[in-house]
């Protein structure tokens, strides 16, 4: 990878989000959902980050703090040079203009009763980005780019398929031309067959408009066929983050060993020779996770230590972090 | 091999204010006796309804069962009625079945132990002390731990992955001769599925259950099941033993699923998606041509012009529902 060549064009640094438990009629704090618990990652320009992780490990919460959904509580987020982490909703909007962001619902995500063109207008309405003379023009240039007839303008979300709804999300994401798409499972709500179209559009709008992905997902295979560096989560930390191929062929956090060991490959040939890590029990809860590395009671090798220190994310060479002290 | 279940030429159609949804249009299948089988195919291709079918589950009106044979040791279950006393005799002894959503179908106002014991009372007719203690047995057989203090609380208490354990253990309570796991895993995360499936496969050996597994996801096919049927617009498009169908897919549609599922271990710079172009069809008014004709690229003029085909065999166990002979094209 051509580290020194590419620019960033996201950093987050320690970043910190914990989410109160309130109790009582008095909405007592009695505690934290740790959501996402110091975590620091880049993505360079023209590149995708996937985050990957099971239900509730803090993936999304991520997402929404990048995009300033979320105030973090502590930690920083450079966008284009700039820290966002704690600037005020009105010096934040203009700065907005150069994220966009695609959600998981195609159905709940679109106003029902917008017309489709009006959906994908919005983002220039608001950004003052288009003249109102010229703002049906770019609308159709932008349905175009996304495979979307301009004629279905003035349709309504449910006359869509559910691909073609998540075209018209993505539609709505590139209006303001942004550098960075933060794609929130964009494609797990979708039929199998459906799903290509929709991954491969990504990957084409990426090469043509030079965009930067942090793309969120559950399904490890689908985020390493889009994405340059992977970084594996579980319960609000990042255990590994390094290149696609190498998390494939060189896994190193017994984490992404037992996930990447669980996800059955689509060939009976391969999986005859596969024998999946079965972790044993659930995934401890986020408001009281344990104590040292928050892995350690499933893993097969935990030693004492393990329940005491947490394991820094420390570089192994060649591009891949992991956060484990047996390694 | 002794033959279980065999489903001949089943539809089932609904009535609904758009016209007739022909959801199944004469599938046949069958599994033999500690076998397991899987049925594969996107939303709406009629698979959960023809399990839904086999247990004479649909709702009627507006579903009704039009056609078919469902041959259960020897007895045609169709000819029982939905809601008679041979049905609930088989349902969930015989032929047990677990639903894709864990979430929904557990009851949320009964405890876990009134749910598992209701099954046990109507059909091993036990009494309420022998049947708490099996309960708690194979609460702990699906890996719930502290079964004992566990059995009493509400499916609310549990996590998704409890409630599919628990439904697991409800579904193999009465040592059923055949077991139907529709979407068993679809909700939940991978280390979770990975967990659930090892059990289930684990689970049917020890009681000797067939499984037939409904799911779109064609990773879990390969890893558990021998036998296959992929399913298309309410009919069996292709079958075949695994190994046949993925090394060697015949319908173009088959062919088209494996190229457009990403495979771990596969980046982009090593192989590019192909998706299958188009949408599925609307199961509304039909044409009398293949269904998968208007996304296929082998069509021919032949299927233009026929209507669909009927399945034929092209190898050992291998049909195909396809004009094409789509050797060495793929």
């Amino acid at each position: 990878m051509n580290a020194e060549k590419s620019e960033t064009i996201i950093e987050v640094k320690n970043l910190k989000m914990y989410f109160p438990i309130t109790h009582g009629v008095l909405r007592r704090k009695v505690g934290d959902i740790r959501a996402v618990d110091d975590v620091s990652f880049q993505v360079r320009r023209h590149e995708t980050l996937g985050l990957v992780g099971e239900s509730g490990c803090g993936k999304t919460t991520i997402g929404r703090c990048i995009l300033r959904l979320y105030k973090p509580i502590a930690g920083n987020i450079i966008f284009n040079g700039r820290d966002i982490a704690n600037l005020p909703e009105r010096k934040l909007r203009p700065l907005r203009r150069g994220m966009g962001c695609i959600f998981q619902d195609p159905y709940g995500s679109l106003n029902p009763r917008q017309s489709a063109g009006s959906i994908a207008a919005d983002p220039l309405r608001i950004h003052k980005a288009a003249k109102s003379r010229e703002l049906e023009d770019k609308v159709a240039a932008i349905f175009r780019l996304v495979g979307l007839d301009p004629s279905m303008m003035d349709r309504v979300p449910h006359e869509f398929s559910g691909g073609q709804r998540q075209r018209l999300g993505i539609a709505r994401a590139l209006a303001c031309q942004p550098s960075l798409i933060i794609c929130d499972e964009p494609i797990s709500a979708l039929d199998v067959s459906i799903q290509a179209q929709i991954i491969n559009l990504l990957e084409e709008l990426q090469e043509e408009l030079g965009l930067t992905y942090l793309f969120i997902a559950h399904d490890l295979s689908v985020v390493q066929h889009i994405s340059n560096l992977v970084a594996v989560m579980y319960l609000g930390r990042i255990v590994e983050i390094t290149t696609s191929e190498e998390l494939y062929e060189n896994p190193l956090h017994p984490y992404t060993k037992a996930l990447l060991s669980a996800i059955p490959i689509p060939n009976p040939f391969v999986e005859a020779g596969r024998q999946p890590i079965v972790l044993r029990g659930e995934v401890p809860s986020p408001a009281n996770p344990p104590a040292g590395c928050h892995f350690h009671p499933r893993c097969s090798m935990a030693i004492s230590e393990c329940s005491t220190v947490r394991p820094p994310l420390r570089d192994t060479g060649g591009e891949h972090m992991v956060a484990c002290i047996r390694i | 091999m002794t033959e279980l279940l065999r489903v001949d030429n089943l539809k089932t159609f609904f009535k609904t204010y758009r016209g007739l949804v022909i959801a199944v249009d004469g599938v046949s299948f069958q599994i033999n006796e500690g076998e397991i089988v899987g049925i594969v195919g996107e939303s709406g291709c009629g698979k959960s309804v023809t399990m839904l079918s086999v247990m004479q589950l649909i709702p009627i009106p507006p579903g009704k069962i039009v056609e078919g044979k469902v041959v259960f040791e020897g007895q045609n279950l169709l000819e029982y009625e939905a809601k008679g006393i041979e049905m609930s005799a088989i349902r969930g002894d015989r032929i047990a079945m677990i639903f894709q959503e864990p979430m929904t179908s557990l009851n949320p106002v009964l405890t876990i132990s009134r749910q598992l014991t209701e099954t046990l009372e109507t059909h091993l007719h036990l009494d309420r002390h022998s049947s708490r203690s099996r309960a708690i047995e194979f609460l702990k057989q699906v890996g719930i731990p502290d079964a004992k203090l566990r059995v009493d609380d509400y499916p609310h208490q549990f996590s998704g992955g409890m409630r599919q354990r628990v439904m697991i253990a409800m579904g193999l309570s009465c040592n059923p001769k055949i077991l139907i796991a529709d979407e068993p895993t679809t909700a939940l995360d991978v280390t979770t599925q990975a967990q659930l499936l090892e059990l289930m496969r684990e689970m049917i050996r020890r009681f000797n259950t067939s499984l037939i597994i409904v799911t779109h996801n064609l990773g879990v096919i390969a890893r558990y099941v021998e036998r296959i049927y992929v399913m298309y617009a309410g009919r069996v498009v292709e079958s075949g033993l695994s190994r046949d169908l993925f090394s060697n897919p015949m319908h173009p549609y088959t062919i088209g699923l494996l190229n457009s599922i990403p495979r771990l271990g596969e980046t982009r710079k090593k192989r590019k998606l192909v998706p299958i172009a188009g949408l599925p069809p609307n199961l509304i008014n039909m044409p009398p041509t293949c269904a998968f004709l208007p996304r296929c690229t082998y069509r021919i003029e032949q299927c233009e012009k026929e209507p669909w085909p009927e399945l034929r065999e092209v190898g050992n166990r291998h049909n195909t529902r396809c004009y094409m002979d789509v050797t060495g094209k793929k």
